[in-house]
């Protein structure tokens, strides 16, 4: 599904370099972990393949079942089935959730040949949605974000990854600022929407998301690269060493940060 | 005396008649003196009284100075080159859809005006002018059995002089700016609105009155009258783009709210607005007025101004009666080189008025967009209360935004509370809304009419669907 191939990426115009050289294959219906320290471009990572204009892909390449996204809008990613949830999801004053969503889901199903629906359509559409994330439908009402919670933040991106239904997904940092409670009520969104023909990513400091979500692959990355990958064993592992007991990967290659 | 008086007319039939004549097939004459202002006068038929009042206006505007203390910079409009009437052979001829520059068209179809009204914006000559003439019919009978009146400032000059000369000038006198000086002088159509006592107007009066009339110059005059206890709802502008061939577009509105009464004037301006170098597009340079004259009236302006090159206005009310309200909503639209210097004043006189401003300015390109307002509280206006938010959006890199709040209070119970943000319009939040799917131009839409969402509510139903429209229109492309 996806394959990323010696991805080198700086910041667009500053000479920056932060990705060195990933190598990623993700196939349908997997979930993989991403961990690492701070700034070994992680999140970089993941706005990279949803096509973020602040970065640029100096060498290598990023195939979506098969074909190069790289020349591809952000939007035309999204149409193919490509989300991300935000580590900090952006406010969008005056715009209601509901407005956004339908707006989203639409232009989404538009350019996938499907049916669009009416608000009235719609609103059945999301009621079981919003239950999965547990949210009330007066957050419907609401605006974009706007005077969010953190956790009111991240569970909003949950929901728009239900009402969306990707078939690639990354998740930002998505359990980070949640409380134990909120943080299950994520965790059991994300995993009654991964199935078999979609996958999921899980970009986490922490090994206790993983409790709840068992990924098949865990993926660590120091100074731009993976420089382990493995299974869930080696994200137990990491949570008792600490990063340090990798970071020999990250600079042996002299490509550390 | 009564040989003398027919002498007189007749006198004044024939030159009318020759005079009429000649006029649709000679151009007229370029320039401003007195001379022209009474030949406008004379091809509009209008009593003595009417040219006196052009007349006065001139010899007042000749003596005044073009003001120049906006925060706009354009070369002065050549005031001896504008043709001050042109009647209807000077209009560029357009035989049909096909002619029409093809931007313009693409405007049109996106927003969704019917083709009908296209031929009609565009001036060709079909049977569509003559069904929208029949729907201004249906309109007329309806609003006569309502016993209001609503018509050209022309027809009401000849039909209801009373009327207009006790009012027109009332609000905002000949004298009052260069410009309203000029419109006096030379205004050459508009429309006359007179809601009697104990009347809600019975429908929006609405468009399709203004663009014809639109169509016959740029230095129109709109009065509207509401007596006691009355109601009426004004929509003016087209949402198309017009070519314009002269650069100056210079109107005067004034309108009266008796006891009890209220206006709600919105306005939907989208003159042609010059190309991406500045070159072209109109001056909109207008004096908007309303007087709340009686206790308890109210009047309301709301405005999305997107067009034009230079945009330098301010709709205004005076809160002479007690307990009298005056509302200012404002969404100013800038792009490209445009600029605009826009905002109210609000004049608080009589006791316990009233006053809310909600002004959203969003620049684009290298546009310059400044709120301008003032909120005066006189000596007289116990407990005035006034309630100012001023919001200003960038988008890019090189638009500038600027607010200039005045306030004057002479009276100590007056209360006066202000805010005011700026904020830019980010590449995250693009980002964020491309990520679920949205076009880059669908997202910054999406955001501005998020960021609007306050004003827009208050326009009438009809016209907020085309606003959204316009708005995503304007800013197509304003970003990379």
């Amino acid at each position: 599904m996806l394959e990323i191939k010696d991805l080198h990426v700086e910041v667009e115009g500053s000479g920056e370099k932060i990705l060195n050289g990933v190598n990623l294959t993700i196939n349908e219906g997997e979930i993989h972990a991403i961990m690492g320290p701070n700034g070994s471009g992680k999140s970089t990572l993941s706005k990279v393949v949803a096509g973020h204009p602040e970065y640029e892909v100096i060498q290598g390449d990023i195939l979506y079942n098969g074909e190069s996204i790289l020349e591809l809008d952000p939007d035309e990613r999204a149409h193919k089935g490509i989300f991300l949830a935000f580590q900090y999801p952006v406010e969008v004053p005056g715009v209601t959730n509901s407005t956004l969503l339908r707006e989203s889901y639409n232009t989404i199903a538009a350019s996938r040949g499907r049916e669009e629906l009416d608000p009235l359509q719609f609103e059945d559409y999301i009621e079981d949605k919003l239950e999965l994330v547990q949210m009330a439908p007066e957050f419907l009402n609401r605006s974009v974000n706007a005077g969010f919670s953190g956790g009111e933040k991240k569970r909003n991106e949950i929901f728009q990854m239900a009402v969306l239904q990707p078939k690639l997904s990354f998740l930002d940092e998505t359990d980070s600022g949640l409380d134990i409670d909120a943080l299950q009520v994520v965790a059991n969104g994300i995993k009654q929407l991964h199935g078999d023909d979609n996958s999921v990513v899980l970009v986490t400091h922490y090994q206790r998301l993983l409790n709840y979500i068992e990924p098949d692959f865990v993926h660590v990355m120091i100074g731009g690269r993976i420089a382990k990958s493995g299974d869930k064993e080696l994200a137990i592992k990491l949570e008792e060493k600490g990063y340090e007991w990798l970071n020999a990967y990250g600079t042996v290659n002299g490509e550390g940060k | 005396m009564s040989e003398t008086k027919e002498l007189e007319s007749m006198i004044g039939e024939e030159y009318k008649h020759g005079f009429s004549t000649d006029i649709e097939y000679e151009d007229f004459p370029k320039g401003l003196n007195e001379d022209i202002v009474r030949k406008i006068s004379a091809i509009k038929e209008e009593p003595e009284w009417m040219t006196e009042f052009r007349l006065k206006a001139f010899r007042k505007w000749e003596k005044m100075e073009e003001p120049d203390w906006f925060n706009a910079t354009y070369e002065s409009p050549k005031f001896d080159e504008i043709q001050y009437y042109s009647s209807p052979k000077d209009k560029p001829k357009v035989d049909s859809l096909d002619d029409i520059d093809p931007k313009i068209k693409e405007t049109y179809d996106k927003l969704g005006i019917p083709l009908e009204e296209q031929k009609m914006l565009s001036g060709v000559a079909v049977d569509a002018v003559f069904d929208s003439v029949s729907i201004f019919t249906t309109f007329k009978e309806k609003l006569a059995e309502a016993g209001v009146i609503f018509c050209s400032i022309s027809e009401a000059i000849k039909k209801y002089p009373e009327l207009v000369k006790k009012y027109m000038g009332s609000v905002v006198p000949a004298q009052d700016n260069f410009y309203s000086a000029l419109n006096s002088a030379v205004f050459s159509d508009g429309s006359f609105c007179y809601v009697p006592k104990d009347t809600i107007c019975p429908m929006e009066l609405s468009t399709y009155f203004r663009i014809n009339n639109m169509d016959s110059g740029q230095f129109e005059r709109t009065l509207i009258i509401a007596e006691e206890n009355s109601h009426v709802s004004y929509l003016e502008g087209c949402t198309a783009p017009m070519y314009d061939k002269n650069q100056l577009h210079a109107a005067v509105v004034e309108l009266v709210a008796m006891e009890n009464a209220e206006i709600k004037y919105s306005t939907i301006q989208n003159w042609y607005s010059g190309n991406e170098e500045g070159v072209g597009g109109i001056f909109n340079f207008v004096t908007k007025r309303g007087l709340c004259k009686g206790d308890n009236s109210k009047i309301s302006w709301t405005q999305l101004e997107t067009g034009s090159a230079v945009t330098l206005k301010y709709p205004s009310v005076i809160m002479k009666g007690d307990n009298s309200v005056g509302e200012f909503f404002s969404v100013a639209v800038t792009s490209k080189r445009q600029q605009a210097d826009t905002g109210t004043k609000m004049i608080h006189i009589g006791k316990n008025t009233k006053s809310t401003i909600i002004s959203k300015g969003i620049s684009a390109g290298e546009s310059d967009n400044s709120y301008r307002g003032e909120v005066k509280i006189s000596k007289k206006a116990e407990n005035a209360r006034n309630y100012s938010q001023c919001d200003s959006m960038l988008i890019g890199q090189t638009s500038g935004a600027h607010t200039f709040p005045y306030i004057e209070s002479a009276n100590p119970t007056g209360k006066v509370e202000h805010e005011a943000t700026t904020s830019r319009v980010g590449e995250d939040q693009i980002f964020y809304l491309q990520q679920r799917g949205l076009s880059e131009d669908d997202a910054i839409s999406l955001i501005v009419n998020g960021f609007c969402k306050e004003v827009l509510k208050e326009l009438p139903m009809e016209f907020a669907v085309e606003a959204n429209k316009l708005l995503g229109i304007k800013l197509e492309g304003s970003v990379g």
